[in-house]
């Protein structure tokens, strides 16, 4: 077995492995995860490598880390294709597609400078709507605005 | 409707909105046997914007219902001044009062300050978002004197992205099932996209268009708004678009006859005062059914259905 074919497939012991990402989100995953977190955290990032589903994609393996359901919901807002695999001393416990759910709370901020929600001081928390998945459309609940994909990439610092 | 928050004209639908006509009607008729109804409640006005013809005509409501309102409208004299928050601000009137008038210059202060307070509250303007208390009016305004809001054909003219009151007046004749409406402004003061997609899901037949004199001669209703200065976020940009339409008498030679030329108020120069005096002007009318209108949403909001005072 060449290196790189041993690199996809090692089993990590403990954390999570997130396959199926778009291929070139990669990087925008860890980013919106702030990962690594520390050394305790050992990562593989496998970008651009074959998939039967998809053509090309994307994969993080992350030892030491299981994912909140809050963590799972953000990746879903930039990479929807995504599977998210937990794996405990070596085996697979659970393995769950990412869902962008119908209401979204406390994860991104309003695009509208302008909503109660964006006010340092107030403690509205920002509420979204989904109104589209493909392309992906949000819509506050204090303002009505929408948020795009674009707006959601460029408040974690992966602006176009 | 008793404990009612009204965030949107949206929070209503058409047989509400009826209910609140005739209220409002019998108000009208018989202003004596409502003298009362709201002896020993307290109204807080709380106007973080600037506002003459919405906040006087709340206080003069709630007084000629018999209740009393605390107006909190010059925010460089109260605790604001010193740093207190909004949610702050709305807990303690919420302590006071039976129900919340709110103005402010931010989108989503009203829906924000109704979760918050245990009273009802009632948006009267949040920034570009919502107005529905003047839309309410505006429908009353037409149900009163057309006596029929379905099947119009309905021009909106001037600012349909910043004005808040064309587009709580856009929702609000949506409920009732148009015929069509015509959407008249400057290329750059078009509907926002979020309310375009609510009247497609709607149902409404919308036609968006910078032709007025061509539309004048289909529409049965025309509401004619402002161009705000003050929401444009380029200076630059008000200086294009400012003095884009004016209605005048010239103009209204090709109107279809019983056209209701309307408008929110303050006007600029985008009604003639030359219309003034002529069969089409309804903007004065309108403006006189803004203390009956309220009367009966407080009367509603605060004691619902019920008669009399505490």
């Amino acid at each position: 077995m060449d290196v790189d074919r041993e690199l996809l497939v090692r089993k990590i012991k403990d954390g999570t492995v997130i396959d199926h990402i778009p291929a070139g989100s990669a990087l925008n995953v860890i980013k919106i995860l702030g990962l690594p977190r520390g050394s305790r955290n050992r990562m593989a990032i496998i970008m651009y490598t074959s998939s039967s589903k998809m053509g090309l994609k994307d994969i993080v393996k992350v030892e030491g880390l299981e994912l909140t359901s809050k963590e799972v919901n953000m990746i879903a807002l930039i990479a929807p294709t995504a599977t998210i695999n937990i794996v405990r001393d070596y085996v697979l416990v659970k393995k769950e597609r990412v869902k962008i759910p119908e209401l979204i709370e406390g994860i991104i901020k309003c695009s509208n400078p302008n909503c109660i929600s964006n006010q340092d001081r107030e403690t509205a928390v920002p509420k979204f709507r989904l109104v589209s998945e493909e392309p992906l459309i949000l819509r506050c609940e204090y303002c009505e605005r929408y948020t795009y994909k674009k707006d959601i990439l460029r408040q974690f610092g992966i602006g176009r | 409707m008793k404990g009612k928050d009204i965030i949107s004209i949206l929070d209503f639908d058409a047989d509400e909105l009826i209910d609140i006509f005739e209220l409002a009607k019998d108000i009208e008729g018989n202003p004596e046997k409502y003298r009362d109804t709201l002896h020993g409640y307290v109204l807080a006005l709380l106007f973080f914007e600037p506002s003459t013809r919405t906040m006087y005509s709340f206080q003069t409501a709630m007084a000629r219902l018999g209740g009393a309102s605390l107006v909190f409208s010059d925010t460089s004299k109260t605790s604001i001044a010193k740093g207190e928050t909004l949610g702050d601000t709305i807990r303690m009137f919420d302590g006071y009062a039976d129900a919340i008038v709110i103005r402010h210059r931010i989108e989503g202060a009203a829906k924000y300050a109704a979760d918050i307070a245990e009273a009802p509250v009632i948006n009267a303007g949040d920034g570009t978002h919502h107005h529905p208390t003047q839309a309410v009016i505006d429908l009353y305004t037409i149900w009163k004197y057309r006596g029929v809001i379905e099947g119009l054909n309905i021009g909106v003219l001037g600012d349909l992205k910043y004005g808040r009151a064309s587009t709580s007046f856009i929702y609000g004749v949506s409920l009732f099932k148009p015929s069509k409406l015509y959407l008249i402004s400057p290329e750059e003061l078009r509907l926002k996209e979020e309310v375009k997609s609510d009247l497609d899901r709607m149902g409404v037949d919308f036609v968006e268009t910078t032709d007025l004199e061509g539309s004048l001669k289909e529409l049965d209703v025309l509401y004619v708004t402002r161009i705000q200065k003050e929401r444009f976020p380029d200076p630059a940009e008000y200086e294009r678009v400012k003095g884009s339409y004016v209605v005048n008498m010239e103009l209204l030679k090709n109107a279809k006859e019983g056209l209701m030329v309307m408008h929110p108020l303050p006007r600029v120069d985008e009604i003639s005062t030359d219309v003034d005096s002529s069969p089409y002007a309804y903007y004065f009318k309108q403006a006189r059914c803004g203390v009956p209108i309220r009367m009966a949403l407080l009367k509603l909001v605060i004691i619902g259905d019920k008669n009399g005072c505490r």
